[in-house]
């Protein structure tokens, strides 16, 4: 543990001032911009208050924000470019800010300082639940992809495909998304999401439930969209998926980028410095 | 959400530094959002100019149609009774109305079909109701689709008004039944409840549009919603004729009172679909001083759905990019 400490500030002595300086490839065309970025969230903590009616009233009487509201700097100043054909691992802790950035680059978070730019909208696969859970799978994957802008044609086409790729158990694609396993649920959410071609695909976790088979499918299929000139970001906390996934590898700690590059490289120094 | 000037007070965590990092490009000293811009990247997730997104939302009309009947179908999955429900509903609802105003509180003075003027009025103020509630959860229930997906997000209080849409058509079909069986004949101005209908639709998804973008950053709308509609209802003339009430508040020096209730959107509907279904109601009206003219409550409809649906969607559209957020 100490050693494992020391290492850390070894290593956090040349790059906590500020994160390596982004250096931009001309050859290669971007498709994600990050610039800057701070992210700061308000979350509501329950404790301490009482949350009765009484308080909650007195709270709006003296015009006080809800209780125990802390803000959370969770993203301090990151930037970095992303090219077509990217497919970039970000490691971390837990609560290094590696969900948020992923949720800041598809526009669900607004930026406190500085922003994102992108080409296309990105998608955004987390780890949460069903698309629509009270519907059966088979339903899901219609809605899903006619939600994606796809025609009903496309739709048609594409529903073999998308029910081949999730490869649930039979019969499970009548059943309502809810009684799925989180792993069947996961499966099913990527291959629709996978049915139309993303510019920005960022899976944070989603693959995480998914068994090895699943995984070999999902990796073919990042592979293919990259092919396709979009880029995908993919969080994981299984080193070995990002490693055998991605050619670029950012590491993120307490917000901020602690080393981006090589994912030998990083992924080296990121198991050396948790000590794991 | 934060504001920029609470920056330095997060947990004692000193920004300054990070904040005047080099995120340059060394080599020209352009910055990065100005290389963004050169290659044609765009701020994610920023709202699409207005022709866009119509197009976008008319190119998703099957996807709206379709979730609203798939959504319908898993709402009844789990009774034993399934979809017989959707008769159902609407029947328990008018029996209890009819219980309770055309029994025991003997509202029936002057109208001489009660059972189809109360029934009629449920049914027809019921689609605006149900279509307010609907929307207004319409966003917050569906955040995991919003956040995976990318669809204008129009596409889902457009698709719980179709949703209620469907059921009307269903509680459409039960009062015409019962309208027959309580003597009424069957006319050409039965046609007139198409348009009237169609507009009550419009004006629906108006409300529905505004109320869904108040609900999905206000949740505690959802906790009020059902002592408006109560008292909307209560004030649309549901259970009493509203001529007859105007001409009351006149005499009493509130003419002002009736005036609201008269161009009261929820009336102004279910006194056409009365208009057009029930011959006996003419007569009825014909003794009452006051009476709102049959073109002036057309009207009144034409003004109110075009009003709330470019109202409701320009306000809807206006905070596209922040759904989902947080």
């Amino acid at each position: 543990m100490a050693v494992a400490k020391a290492v850390k500030e070894k290593e956090q002595a040349p790059v906590a001032a500020a994160q390596p300086a982004v250096v931009i490839d001309p050859a290669r065309e971007p498709i994600v911009v990050v610039d800057g970025l701070h992210i700061i969230y308000r979350v509501y903590s329950g404790g301490g208050n009482k949350g009765t009616a009484a308080t909650a009233l007195l709270r709006i009487i003296k015009r006080e924000n809800r209780p125990q509201m802390k803000e959370v700097h969770a993203v301090k100043g990151v930037s970095f470019v992303a090219y077509r054909g990217d497919a970039i691992g970000v490691v971390g802790t837990n609560g290094s800010g590696k969900s948020t950035l992923l949720k800041a680059i598809a526009g669900l978070l607004p930026p406190a300082r500085g922003g994102v730019f992108t080409d296309g909208q990105p998608s955004l696969l987390g780890v949460n639940a069903a698309l629509m859970k009270d519907l059966t799978g088979s339903r899901n994957i219609t809605l899903g992809c006619l939600a994606m802008g796809m025609s009903q044609e496309e739709t048609r086409a594409k529903y073999d495909e998308v029910v081949k790729f999730a490869d649930l158990k039979p019969g499970f694609i009548d059943y309502p998304m809810s009684t799925y396993s989180s792993g069947m649920g996961a499966r099913l959410r990527f291959a629709i999401a996978a049915a139309r071609t993303h510019d920005v695909m960022l899976i944070d976790e989603a693959l995480a439930t998914g068994d090895a088979k699943f995984k070999r499918r999902s990796k073919a299929k990042i592979d293919e969209l990259r092919k396709d000139a979009g880029a995908v970001f993919l969080v994981a906390h299984n080193l070995d998926v990002i490693e055998e996934t991605c050619n670029r590898v950012i590491w993120l700690d307490d917000g901020r980028i602690k080393m981006d590059g090589d994912p030998q490289q990083v992924l080296r120094a990121y198991t050396d410095a948790t000590g794991k | 959400m934060s504001h920029p000037e609470r920056l330095g007070s997060s947990g004692g965590e000193t920004v300054g530094t990070i904040a005047e990092s080099p995120h340059m490009n060394g080599t020209s000293g352009e910055s990065l959002a100005d290389f963004a811009a050169r290659n044609g990247l765009k701020q994610s997730a920023a709202r699409p100019p207005l022709r866009k997104y119509v197009q976008d939302l008319w190119q998703r009309r099957t996807f709206i149609w379709n979730f609203a009947t798939a959504k319908t179908a898993a709402t009844y999955s789990g009774s034993r009774l399934g979809q017989l429900w959707q008769i159902l509903t609407p029947l328990l609802n008018a029996g209890v109305y009819y219980l309770i105003f055309g029994l025991l509180l003997g509202q029936k003075k002057g109208i001489d079909n009660y059972t189809a003027f109360l029934i009629t009025g449920v049914f027809v103020f019921t689609f605006t109701q149900r279509s307010l509630t609907a929307g207004a959860k319409s966003v917050g229930n569906n955040l995991s689709l919003i956040r995976a997906l990318h669809f204008p997000r129009a596409s889902l209080p457009f698709a719980h008004v179709i949703m209620e849409l469907q059921q009307l058509l269903i509680s459409m079909a039960v009062l015409m039944v019962i309208v027959l069986a309580t003597g009424e004949p069957l006319t050409w101005s039965w046609l007139l409840l198409v348009p009237a209908l169609l507009l009550q639709l419009v004006f629906n998804i108006g409300i529905s549009l505004a109320i869904a973008r108040t609900g999905a950053f206000v949740r505690d709308i959802q906790q009020l919603l059902p002592f408006i509609t109560r008292t909307w209802l209560y004030l649309s003339g549901v259970f009493f004729l509203i001529p007859e009430k105007v001409a009351s508040l006149d005499e009493n020096g509130y003419g002002w009172v009736g005036k609201i209730l008269e161009i009261n959107p929820g009336a102004v509907f279910i006194e056409l679909v009365r208009g057009a279904l029930m011959a006996s109601y003419d007569k009825d009206l014909a003794g009452v001083h006051g009476v709102t003219s049959q073109p002036t409550l057309w009207l009144y409809a034409l003004v109110w759905a075009v009003v709330a649906f470019a109202g409701g969607f320009w306000y809807f559209y206006r905070a596209e990019e922040r759904y989902g957020r947080g």
